[in-house]
């Protein structure tokens, strides 16, 4: 896929200085704007604005503004699943950052021979790479669960990690791939003469400037792995092992004790690192998602 | 270097090469033998205690009886159907009115992007549950023009509905997308279009859509691969169940219980090959499609 204009490195999107036409009407934009904004946000506020009503007020006091504040909420929601809460967390903080881990480390290794080294097969395997990255996950899932049953690994971790340090996930190295191909070939050239092999030029002159495409493969990788249902759902047996959407999932089996309060404490906890994580790392993200949409 | 013979160096190079794949081709392995085990497994009839008999096409052929597979199909179909489109004409309108230039479209940019962070996980789930149950805010908010809503998401006939409108919030990765894509667009064009008195929608249909259709391409069909595996939605919204009256059983939440609750793994996998070859379907159709409408210039 090609695009009208030429593809140099990849550019945050307000490149082009004129709008295309007069803007006409600012004010009605900004309303509407602003109308899709509050439907975009509301119901998160809302589930803020609930895990701080006592619970039997979360379907009466209808305001955003609480009328009566009960941050018990979440020093009973923190104890009332069969674990304490912070185990939870604990669990897929540990998860999160070995996948962190795995992914800049396996997926740089294999995007640096794809974008900068030169051998025999490399078309091939990049065109499988890509034929990876377009195969349904769930193709894969029944065999996969076989395999790591017979390796004795269901309730434990390594199903969730191993993937991660084995490069499986195309999307990241096509990203950095696509980043690496934009540095200068001349830096490898001059590497090379200061006498540095493949290793060294990737270590000491690649990484450092990749730094862009390995903050949005970590925050893409938190993200994804933080929110990931399925696996920990098919692996994970034991709730002291549970990540904290499996853990979350618990308040759906005693729902008749109306424990709302509790339970959207507990989720407004879940997704409050990924909020912070996309406030401060929103640049990268925009950027990251822009630019692999664009081939 | 100049003193090494062409023919070292070249294995040198490859031996790099393939040492830097290292950890890939072991994923590769991963995935490669797993997708024709799963081929295999396909025709057998496979509880995991005991080893996989051969069925031949017996799997396939149950499938044809079966009814509650054929709903989850229709489930996941309409709502492919319905929320893809839908969603990718919200993320296209709201993309052109921030296209136009206005101030604060990082904010509007970036509230619009974070819904569909969260999209997947749990709690955005069970929160649209409650938002759309019976004495949720949207039943408070209809009660205001005077309409008792139904419990949304407990009524089968609206509970798929409920999901869709959670797909169609999530417009905010496809709309990024697209922004990014119009910004590519030559501003001359729509001055020469102007020029020679093009009304709006004219621009839109002879400029921005034959020069965008390579990012709609591209924003369709990930969608269309995405939407097809949806399975976290209709779990979380049903309690595992994909009730009420298997309305939210999803394609994929059908075979975890065929595969992981009632361990029926060879009745999985010939599942999960028919929405392979589903997905490739729709995919190449859409490949083929694209020859009339994707607009490449170069």
């Amino acid at each position: 896929m090609t695009l009208t204009a030429p593809r140099t490195t990849p550019a945050e999107p307000e490149i082009r200085p004129v709008p295309p036409r007069k803007p006409r009407p600012r004010f009605l934009r900004h309303v509407l704007l602003c109308a899709v904004g509050a439907i975009m946000l509301y119901p998160l506020l809302w589930m803020i604005s609930s895990s701080l009503k006592p619970s039997n007020s979360v379907f009466t006091d209808e305001s955003l503004w609480p009328a009566a504040f009960d941050f018990g909420n979440y020093a009973r929601g923190w104890t009332s699943l069969s674990e304490p809460f912070q185990t939870y967390l604990v669990n897929s903080l540990i998860i999160v950052i070995l996948s962190i881990i795995g992914n800049l480390l396996s997926c740089s290794l294999a995007a640096y021979a794809f974008a900068r080294l030169r051998f025999r097969g490399r078309k091939l395997f990049f065109a499988l790479m890509l034929g990876t990255m377009m195969l349904p996950g769930h193709v894969l899932v029944v065999p996969q669960y076989v395999l790591f049953d017979k390796l004795g690994w269901l309730n434990t971790y390594y199903p969730l990690l191993v993937p991660h340090f084995l490069a499986t996930n195309g999307f990241y190295i096509f990203l950095m791939v696509q980043f690496m191909r934009s540095l200068p070939t001349e830096l490898d050239d001059a590497a090379r003469i200061d006498g540095c092999g493949p290793f060294r030029t990737f270590w000491k002159v690649i990484l450092p400037l990749c730094l862009p495409a390995f903050a949005t493969t970590a925050i893409f990788t938190f993200i994804s792995v933080w929110n990931e249902f399925f696996g920990p759902l098919l692996y994970l047996t034991d709730p002291q092992l549970y990540t904290v959407p499996l853990a979350l999932r618990q308040f759906m089996d005693s729902e008749g004790q109306s424990q709302w309060g509790e339970m959207f404490a507990m989720s407004f906890l879940s997704l409050a690192p990924v909020i912070g994580f996309f406030i401060a790392g929103q640049k990268y993200l925009v950027k990251g998602i822009a630019t692999t949409g664009l081939r | 270097m100049t003193t090494l013979a062409p023919a070292r160096t070249r294995r040198r190079q490859d031996r790099a090469g393939y040492l830097f794949l290292l950890p890939w081709f072991g994923g590769l392995l991963f995935m490669v033998v797993p997708f024709f085990a799963s081929l295999y497994l396909a025709f057998t009839h496979y509880d995991l205690l005991t080893a996989p008999r051969w069925a031949g096409l017996a799997n396939f052929r149950q499938m044809l009886g079966d009814a509650t597979l054929h709903q989850s199909l229709r489930v996941t179909l309409v709502y492919t159907v319905v929320s893809v489109p839908l969603s990718l004409i919200v993320a296209l309108a709201v993309a052109m009115i921030l296209d136009r230039g206005v101030r604060g479209l990082a904010i509007y940019r970036s509230i619009y992007y974070l819904p569909s962070l969260l999209a997947g996980s749990v709690a955005i789930v069970m929160l649209w549950r409650y938002i759309f149950s019976y004495h949720g805010i949207v039943n408070d908010a209809l009660a205001w023009f005077g309409i008792q809503g139904p419990g949304w998401a407990t009524d089968p006939r609206y509970a798929l509905g409920t999901l869709i409108l959670l797909h169609v919030w999530t417009f905010g990765s496809p709309m990024v997308i697209f922004l990014a894509g119009l910004r590519q667009i030559p501003a001359m064009y729509y001055e020469a279009a102007s020029m020679d008195g093009a009304s709006p929608w004219r621009q839109f249909r002879s400029v921005t859509l034959p020069l965008l259709s390579p990012i709609i391409f591209f924003n369709l069909v990930q969608a269309l691969i995405a939407s097809f595996q949806t399975f976290t939605q209709g779990y979380v919204i049903s309690n595992g169940t994909g009730g009420p009256g298997q309305s939210t059983l999803f394609y994929n939440l059908y075979l975890y219980q065929k595969g992981f609750a009632e361990f029926d793994m060879g009745y999985a996998s010939s599942m999960a090959w028919l929405l392979l070859v589903i997905i490739a379907g729709f995919t190449g159709i859409n490949f083929l499609a694209a020859r009339f409408w994707v607009f490449y210039d170069n």
